[in-house]
């Protein structure tokens, strides 16, 4: 275990050397997540009745977004993996005494956290400053701070484990603009990067939340403003547990059928 | 001891003639042609020995190495390191060799040296003694004192090769696989590099396998040499052996040359 951390320890270390590129992050992030406010604000003077959402939950779920953004966007992918399988430099992580899976699967949680944690602050601290129901609140029990804090940990590690796929078709084939491109389209739709999964229409609705990507983002988001909560939260919580195990054994099966035939390109 | 015996390996290579039409047609229609990399390669490298592998562009050195490694399965044959198959028991396997690829690079790159020498340590799990000891020697055998604290992109070729083999060497293995490991360095950095495996191999008995198209390495450091060329073995034997049947040869390149002209390969 101590290996697979140190990985991790190393890729936060490498990650968080980039300050000019957190900067721009924080930016965006700020210009993003005030432009979605002023939106859904018009939508919601407009007509409160039908607005699936209280005004200060979705204000949390867009800041909270924003800040964590990092954890949660299946698009987060290290180039440096693509490169050693497109180019071959995986000999050398097949010469460690390690499980290749778990090695890529640190090296990413460590990415991630290492982008998350240089961009969260600033994003929280100027968020809890707005005026309600626009910034960001304190969750509204501590049962659903500890809730949150449950589903943002599975939601984390179902992107990771999503992303992990990713990496593995590159094996199979050769190039990742297409699952790329397929990732930032489809993806961020039905995860509620987009718009959240509440604004849907019905009927799509209830099938995009039983997906594994509403496991990456929508469940945490929502609980944590109490816009899912109770025996909904723990089913939500469940559902999270259930597509993590499906996609760590699926990515396993595929690398260990990738790695059985792989050619191990020039020199 | 390193035992191989009838080990086969093969790859399916698309080709295409030139042009757009091809390139249409191979839309639908691909034509594969399978490649014999390694055909039925038997040898034996009893413990302690160094071994220069040779032939020319495309022959299976690299293919070898890899399988050795455990990074290739290979369709037919046996392969016995230590007891234990390559590409069956990966993980046992790989914690007593080292290896060197000579074309790809195992630093990080963004870092010191020292963090990923660190991180080796840890994906290891070298004991803290070894390590120090291991490193200090490393160090100073390949004079790495001013280099360690530097980032890895920051380093010149040799500079990093030295840093390579010395990454290689961290966890004490019995066996060093070395692909090219003195491609591209200039007469400084090899001389250094040959000291070194010299000298690792004098004093630990490290088993070294060498792959290389420098000649001059090969009388350096290897008293037998194998020769492969389309995928066989088509020599093994000692240096001096091969130099006799050549009287005429001025220099070793000359006599390679001749070798592999005489094979056809």
């Amino acid at each position: 275990m101590q290996k697979y951390i140190s990985l991790l320890r190393m890729k936060f270390i490498a990650g968080i050397q980039y300050r000019a590129a957190a900067f721009a992050g924080i930016l965006t992030q700020y210009a993003w997540g005030g432009m979605e406010i002023l939106i859904y604000r018009c939508f919601y003077l407009e007509n409160q009745t039908d607005f699936p959402m209280q005004m200060q939950a979705l204000s949390n779920y867009v800041w909270l977004q924003q800040g964590l953004l990092a954890l949660f966007m299946a698009w987060i992918l290290e180039n440096d993996i693509f490169e050693m399988i497109t180019h071959g430099n995986v000999a050398y992580e097949l010469c460690r005494p390690c499980d290749l899976y778990n090695m890529w699967i640190f090296r990413n949680m460590g990415v991630r956290l290492s982008r998350a944690a240089l961009r969260c602050l600033p994003v929280f601290v100027v968020a809890a400053l707005l005026p309600a129901p626009y910034g960001l609140k304190l969750p509204p029990t501590p049962g659903s701070a500890g809730l949150f804090l449950l589903s943002a940990i599975l939601g984390f590690l179902n992107a990771v484990a999503f992303s992990m796929l990713i990496y593995v078709s590159t094996f199979y084939t050769f190039s990742i603009q297409g699952t790329r491109a397929f990732c930032l389209a489809v993806v961020d739709l039905l995860s509620g990067k987009v718009i959240p999964i509440p604004f849907l229409p019905d009927g799509i609705r209830q099938i995009v939340e039983l997906l594994p990507f509403a496991s990456m983002q929508n469940a945490p988001l929502r609980i944590y403003g109490g816009d899912i909560a109770g025996p909904q939260a723990a089913q939500a919580i469940l559902l999270q547990c259930f597509w993590l195990a499906a996609m760590i054994l699926a990515g396993r099966i595929l690398l260990r059928k990738a790695l059985s035939r792989i050619v191990v390109q020039g020199g | 001891m390193i035992q191989v015996e009838n080990v086969s390996k093969s790859f399916r290579v698309a080709k295409r003639n030139a042009g757009l039409k091809e390139a249409v047609k191979s839309l639908w229609y691909r034509k594969y042609e399978v490649v014999q990399a390694l055909d039925r390669i038997s040898f034996l490298i009893p413990e302690g020995e160094m071994v220069g592998y040779i032939g020319p562009n495309g022959a299976g050195k690299s293919s070898t190495i890899k399988i050795l490694s455990g990074i290739l399965t290979p369709e037919e044959g046996l392969v016995s390191i230590n007891g234990r198959i390559p590409w069956k028991q990966r993980k046992e396997h790989v914690r007593e060799i080292g290896v060197v690829f000579g074309q790809r690079t195992q630093l990080w790159w963004d870092v010191p040296v020292i963090d990923s020498f660190c991180l080796l340590k840890d994906i290891y799990a070298v004991p803290n003694i070894e390590f120090n000891n291991n490193l200090e020697e490393l160090t100073a055998l390949l004079h790495l004192e001013e280099i360690l604290r530097t980032p890895a992109r920051q380093l010149s070729l040799g500079q990093r090769m030295r840093c390579e083999i010395a990454a290689s060497l961290l966890h004490s293995p019995k066996i060093l696989f070395l692909d090219e490991p003195t491609i591209g360095l200039d007469a400084v950095s090899k001389l250094a590099v040959r000291d070194f495996i010299l000298k690792l191999n004098e004093a630990k008995k490290t088993t070294v396998l060498l792959t290389t198209h420098d000649m001059q390495d090969i009388e350096a450091l290897a008293k037998r040499i194998i020769l492969i060329g389309k995928g066989r073995i088509l020599l093994d034997g000692s240096l001096s052996e091969l130099k006799e049947q050549f009287p005429n040869r001025e220099s070793l390149d000359e006599m390679i040359a001749s070798l592999y002209r005489r094979y056809q390969i």
